[in-house]
């Protein structure tokens, strides 16, 4: 596990009855974007739900398996404290709609406390111009968040996971319910962000995989196709299943 | 001949239009005729002296002097404290019962804990009277607490908190319902504990619909007549404070409704319109409250 900052190892999940993630296997190496795509349902969302262990906050969900964080288990942490270090960006924006621009990205440091007000501000502007929002909402920090664009409020939801200083950033397709602009700014994002810390992203766009993924593995059905180099995973697929999938034959 | 289409759509339009026009008319018309009612009657009584006075006591005019018209000082001002205290004892009760209902909902006391809500909320509030009165009998018999305090403010204020808590409970639960799920888990995912979620996120996005929920229980229990007068009593004295019998609004206008004397009427007439002012005031805070502060309206 040589510079791999994540590492699964026999994962399964499960919602209620159905398995929805079947022994998958696999590891994140530092400071690379890796996409994971799938046709819907194949349990991509849930795999990265079980990374931050925000699957089980579900009613009957649960999961088994490692997960290793720089080599101890997430599972035998406090969820807290992983789901501090491992940052998540969900399909839709969600910022919270009682905050101003600058409430929701401090709200992450306010609530758990620690932080001088001097050392918020400094993160919070960090943070803003990290997912490139900074120009935009500079002359309006304490305005809602809700009067943002759907674009604007999911990079706001990106400065707020990277307020609290992540060493992963989960992201379950970001710009799935964005416009073709928004999500260019969004890939653009990740390009960046990579060289920080290593993201994780799934995505059912597989031009977008391609766009942004140092690695992309396929998933179907619960289970783990293939990972591989992104160019070589679009361009030489080992699995024959992979190949129908990225060729369109279904899904 | 048929008339053309878009005509016949038109006038379908027009008529239904019409209906609707005149069903909200009905529904308002008997609001327009107690507010017209109230202020006809009592806005004559609302003096400095009503304000500032008790009502005249033992005094009856058809035995020859002219009797003072008195106010209804310490019926405000016991209405108030009842409230008050009701308040201080239902709203935090009943805001942690919405959250467990809500956000436990999967613990296997939620179910039972809402459908018992739900039949509080539906029990008399006479009954509700009694059982507290009953209560505080019992407390009495056992020498837990004087004799004197079983017909209290304080017994009156139980009575309006037991009325209000199932209502706080249940509006603090549906507004907390409508918080997305996606708003707890952003607040999760950032490695915000579950309990300051709740309360510094979940609570706060919903806070337009809690305090909607926690004003309408006020309004309900400053309109509330029956529980308290098996509890708090009523006087025309002064009070001090809610040990003793304590006069409210609501009771003096049943008190004083039926007398038939021309000056303790008047003072029913007063008493009602300020209510139903109070009444309005509580629900126009409703409606602002709904107003977060960016202007625009929280859940």
């Amino acid at each position: 596990m040589s510079g791999d900052k994540v590492v699964v190892e026999h994962l399964n999940a499960w919602y209620g009855k159905t398995h929805a993630v079947q022994d998958i296997s696999l590891s994140f190496p530092d400071k690379q974007a890796t996409a994971i795509i799938g046709p819907s349902g194949c349990g991509k969302s849930t795999f990265i739900r079980c990374l931050n262990r925000i699957h089980e906050t579900q009613p009957k969900a649960r999961a088994e398996g490692k997960v290793l964080l720089d080599g101890d288990d997430v599972y035998q942490a406090d969820p807290t404290e992983i789901r501090r270090k491992i940052g998540m960006v969900f399909q839709r924006p969600n910022v919270f709609p009682t905050m101003s621009i600058y409430g929701n990205v401090a709200a992450g440091l306010k609530l758990h406390g620690g932080y001088s007000r001097d050392e918020i501000d400094t993160l919070v502007i960090e943070s803003l111009k990290k997912s490139a929002l900074w120009d935009e909402v500079k002359e309006k920090l304490d305005q809602s968040a809700l009067q943002l664009s759907g674009g604007q409020q999911q990079r706001l939801c990106i400065a707020r996971a990277l307020a609290v200083q992540p060493e992963v950033l989960l992201m379950d397709e970001p710009a799935s319910a964005l416009d073709p602009i928004s999500t260019a700014r969004i890939e653009d994002l990740i390009f960046d962000l990579k060289n920080q810390v290593p993201v994780i992203i799934v995505t059912h766009n597989m031009q977008q995989a391609a766009r942004v993924a140092d690695r992309t593995a396929f998933l179907y059905l619960g289970k783990l196709v293939e990972i591989a180099p992104t160019r070589d995973l679009f361009e030489r697929p080992a699995e024959k299943l992979t190949e129908s999938y990225i060729t369109g034959r279904f899904g | 001949m048929r008339p053309p289409k878009r005509l016949r759509r038109k006038a379908k339009s027009f008529v239904l239009l019409g209906l609707c026009g005149v069903a909200v008319l009905l529904m308002l018309a008997p609001l327009a005729s107690i507010l017209f009612t109230c202020f006809a009657n009592g806005a004559g009584a609302i003096t400095p002296a009503f304000f500032l006075k008790n009502p005249p006591s033992a005094c009856n005019p058809n035995l020859g002097a002219p009797c003072p018209v008195g106010g209804v000082a310490d019926a405000i001002l016991g209405t108030l404290l009842l409230v008050a205290l009701a308040s201080l004892i239902a709203l935090p009760l009943g805001i942690l019962g919405g959250i467990y209902l809500s956000e436990f909902a999967e613990r296997p006391l939620a179910r039972p804990a809402r459908f018992l809500a739900d039949v509080m909320t539906g029990i008399p509030s006479i009954v509700i009277g009694v059982f507290v009165f009953g209560i505080f009998y019992f407390f009495a018999e056992e020498g837990w607490i004087s004799s004197f305090s079983v017909i209290s403010g304080y017994t009156g204020a139980v009575a309006l908190a037991v009325i209000m808590i199932p209502v706080v409970a249940r509006t603090c639960e549906e507004a907390l319902r409508l918080v997305p799920i996606s708003i707890r888990e952003a607040s999760l995912a950032l490695g915000i504990p579950r309990h300051r979620t709740i309360l510094r996120i979940v609570l706060s996005s919903a806070r337009g619909g809690v305090l909607t929920g926690a004003l309408l229980a006020v309004a309900r229990a400053g309109g509330e007549t029956a529980p308290l007068l098996l509890t708090a009593g009523f006087t025309t004295g002064t009070i001090f404070g809610l040990s003793g019998w304590t006069p409210s609004l609501p009771v003096l206008i049943y008190e004083f409704s039926a007398g038939g004397y021309a000056n303790t009427t008047q003072l029913a007439w007063g008493a009602a319109l300020i209510l139903v002012l109070m009444m309005l005031v509580i629900s126009v805070g409703a409606r602002l409250a709904l107003r977060n502060r960016f202007g625009g309206r929280s859940a």
